[in-house]
């Protein structure tokens, strides 16, 4: 064994310890141990993925002296290190961007445990990418919940709180509905490893016994993690979720937490439980419906909703809805889609949430679309992020999501025609929608006060007050938002990088898909 | 512009501006409408009971309101019948799965014949589930102390205030005749049981989770009986932090070491020692001492950051 392959390993672990250890640092000191963890974090995920791209390998490593059905065990391949890598790059961008607000909106004696619960989120998100272990991914999908809560709270507003408690509440639902099913399927199989738990699985299926549980495990498992996912009708918590939280937690909550969780049960329908081997499970055609029906309506709410931020976060509905309509297609392409779109909608998401944050920080911190008028002469950098991030969730070429949605629709062709054609007619709305409401955004902040709306020159002195506050503002702009600016300009040129350089990303996807199972 | 179209208020382009730029009244569709209050000169009981009663259905009844009523009952209905559905489909499933106690059930299989047959020789702990949660899947274990952790540290960021709450000896008992003596007894029974439960983890049932709530529950009872001046005395935050980093830290290194040896099938300095002492089983006994630290800490400073917000 190469000391490379023990990277992932260190990954978890350097994670956990730095989480550990910043319980007795000050924030200052926890912000520097999380920013170091996550950068190596990066490093080594890509040495990894590097040699396993080089090697074209799927190994398993053991956590202890015992082999697989007997000890824990973490599989690695380069579908998994290459998510691991864009999670971990997206983490630092994400809290890059966040942190004059994480400086704002948490009490400085919390400091600490606002990075903690960001390193064990962290650890969480490696560890459900890695695991080859059914109960490892509940005890870590159970630290997954509690740090988004304790992230959604963190700042000390009323909303939040409300909406940490809807965000527990429908998690929750979704922790027991998955772990109901996990005991379900230990029940019939007697196995908490994937592999040998698939073998069980298949002799279970062959003999054609436990026909009912088989199908009732495949419903707990995929709606257990649908609800925590944000799939279509369990979406209601999403937009307050993501809406009041502080930015770097919004940003880390909808690319990065909710993704992990789709990852786990792409790798359950690969490992365990691949949906057309159970008799009469329709269970794609059921996500491929819902996914559907939230691309459509996500967008339609997005476009009802006048606060900027509740309006990204309703686009969020629209894309988890690609991803799972990407799964419910039922074919490897349908997947690599989706994996694709897991990657280039974090980057998106994570780059509309920082730079709607610098337009609304220009703006008086007013969140509504009337409010933001003319942001884009006040913060441009934001607004170039925010028109790259638009522009890339409509799908223009050039531009990441636009390759998601060729990759969405090609994949739809190979599926049966109904679905194609109902895939295609969706894709085609959701993208009208979606230019509905960011070109209009985009054309808001672009516009001059007093050009738009000639309602507003009637409050002149109101107006006054608040451009000199923006001059003034203006240099401090510049100082006080360094991370916010690079991380902005990073992950817009993380976007376009990923739209014109995609061939690679795909391959290593297709590569690594065809040896994940 | 408006001189060639007097109506220009009501032009479409104006609509559709306005749409485009969120230009909208903000009370509009918005604010909770309440009936203002009936002038009731009767200020009798029953006047008072049907205020109190209606109120709360008063406010929905308005036709702006009519919705969110609709919607609330829908809401209601639906979860009903959603959770008789799911309720009725889990039994249904359950009287598929294999008898309970079967000795041909599925999970019978080599995997639990392994931990029952070489588990004492394997990992030298006469406790099985000890040497399960602990030795095979150590991971598992570590990540649940991690979720105790994360959780204290989420109660401590909801509820730690920078400003405790100073009369707090309002709800201290003060020289209660009861409570004070009893505790006197109880507090180092409770502690020394939970130590025991601990130590022998391997050995006896029991271990770090069982015993560390009881030590917990200890210390609780101390705190309660003898108030933070005496308790905080040792068991101040500082303290606290402390030990709990430094068992998580251990058991971070100890387990780490013996994943990467295992992993990379190396010797490992490791050994079981005679089974049924009690320095033997390798790890175990130290990391169930690990696990029982975190948890008394962790309920002790739960009860304490329920109580005050700080300690």
């Amino acid at each position: 064994m190469t000391f490379v392959q023990n990277f992932p390993f260190f990954c978890i672990i350097i994670s956990m310890f730095s989480a550990i250890i910043s319980f007795i640092l000050n924030g200052k000191w926890a912000k520097i141990v999380h920013y170091t963890m996550v950068a190596a974090v990066f490093v080594m995920s890509v040495g990894c993925l590097l040699y396993t791209h080089e090697a074209n390998i799927s190994y398993t490593y053991m956590m202890g002296h015992y082999p697989a059905p007997w000890g824990n065990e973490i599989r690695i391949g380069e579908l998994e290190c290459l998510m691991a890598a864009s999670f971990s790059l997206i983490m630092i961008l994400s809290v890059m961007g966040g942190s004059y607000h994480i400086k704002l909106d948490i009490e400085k004696s919390k400091m600490n445990l606002f990075f903690i619960q960001l390193d064990l989120m962290m650890a969480a998100l490696l560890a459900l990418i890695y695991t080859n272990d059914l109960f490892t991914a509940y005890v870590f999908i159970e630290i997954c919940t509690i740090a988004a809560c304790g992230l959604i709270m963190a700042r000390k507003i009323g909303r939040v709180y409300v909406s940490a408690i809807k965000y527990m509440v429908m998690s929750l639902v979704g922790s027991g509905l998955f772990l109901i099913g996990l005991s379900l399927l230990y029940a019939i199989t007697g196995q908490l490893l994937m592999s040998p738990a698939k073998e069980a699985m298949q002799r279970i299926l062959a003999e054609g016994i436990y026909a009912i549980p088989s199908a009732v495990i495949m419903v707990l498992l995929t709606v257990g993690l649908g609800i925590k996912s944000g799939l279509y009708p369990f979406h209601t918590w999403i937009p307050d979720a993501y809406g009041y939280s502080t930015t770097a937690a919004s940003a880390i909550l909808s690319s990065l937490v909710s993704k992990g969780y789709i990852f786990l049960l792409i790798k359950l329908i690969v490992r365990v439980l691949p949906y057309n081997s159970v008799p009469g499970g329709q269970m794609e055609n059921v996500l491929f419906f819902f996914g559907v029906i939230g691309m459509i309506i996500g967008s339609v709410d997005a476009i009802q909703e006048r606060n900027i931020r509740r309006m990204i976060s309703y686009s969020s509905v629209a894309q988890i809805g690609y991803i799972y309509m990407g799964i419910g297609l039922g074919t490897d392409a349908g997947i690599i889609a989706a994996l694709f779109h897991v990657i280039s909608h974090g980057l998106m998401k994570a780059l509309l949430f920082i730079s709607a944050t610098g337009l609304i920080d220009s703006s008086d911190g007013r969140l509504d679309r009337k409010g933001i008028t003319g942001a884009g002469f006040r913060n441009k950098i934001a607004a170039v992020g925010f028109t790259v991030g638009s522009l890339s969730m409509i799908g223009m070429p050039l531009f990441t999501g636009f390759v998601s949605k060729f990759m969405f629709a090609s994949a739809a062709t190979q599926a049966p025609v109904y679905k194609m054609i109902i895939a295609w007619t969706a894709l085609a709305i959701s993208t009208v929608l979606n230019a509905v409401y960011f070109m209009r955004t985009v054309i808001v902040i672009y516009t001059r006060k007093n050009e738009a709306t000639p309602v507003v020159s009637d409050d002149s002195p109101a107006k006054s007050s608040s451009e000199e506050a923006s001059s003034e503002d203006k240099d401090n702009f510049r100082n006080r938002y360094i991370f916010e600016n690079a991380a902005t300009i990073g992950l817009a040129a993380l976007n376009i990088a990923l739209g014109t350089l995609s061939p690679f990303v795909i391959n290593i996807l297709t590569g690594g898909l065809a040896i994940f199972g | 512009m408006s001189k060639r179209n007097p109506d220009y208020e009501n032009s479409k382009w104006q609509h559709f501006a306005k749409w485009c730029t969120g230009d909208y009244d903000p009370l509009e569709g918005k604010m909770e409408i309440k009936k203002p209050a009936k002038s009731n000169n009767g200020n009798s009981f029953a006047v008072l009971m049907r205020k109190m009663w209606f109120d709360k259905v008063d406010q929905y009844e308005l036709g702006q309101n009519k919705n969110l009523s609709l919607f609330n009952k829908a809401y209601i209905g639906i979860s009903i019948i959603l959770g008789i559905f799911l309720t009725i489909l889990l039994l249904v499933t359950v009287s598929y799965l294999p008898e309970f106690g079967n000795a041909n059930a599925p999970e019978n299989n080599e995997v639990a014949k392994r931990y029952i047959e070489k588990g004492l020789e394997e990992t030298g702990a006469e406790n099985i589930v000890a040497g399960m949660i602990l030795d095979y899947r150590a991971f598992d274990t570590f990540g649940e102390s991690c979720v105790l952790f994360v959780a204290a540290c989420c109660v401590l960021m909801l509820l730690k205030s920078d400003k405790p709450e100073v009369s707090d000896t309002y709800y201290e008992p003060g020289r209660s005749a009861i409570l004070r003596p009893a505790a006197r007894i109880l507090v180092p029974t409770i502690i020394i049981f939970g130590i025991y439960v601990v130590l022998n983890g391997h050995i006896s049932p029991g271990g770090g989770f069982s015993g560390g709530a009881i030590i917990g529950s200890g210390f609780i009872l101390y705190l309660t009986a003898f108030g933070f001046e005496r308790a905080g005395s040792f068991l101040s935050e500082r303290f606290i932090k402390i030990i709990t980093v430094l068992a998580l830290t251990f058991y971070c290194f100890a387990k780490s070491y013996s994943f990467y040896t295992g992993a990379n099938h190396l010797e490992s300095v490791i050994t079981t020692g005679t089974p049924g002492a009690i320095l033997s089983a390798g790890l175990i006994v130290y990391l169930n001492i690990c696990v029982g630290i975190v948890v008394a800490c962790t309920m002790y400073s739960f009860y304490v950051a329920f109580r005050r917000g700080s300690f």
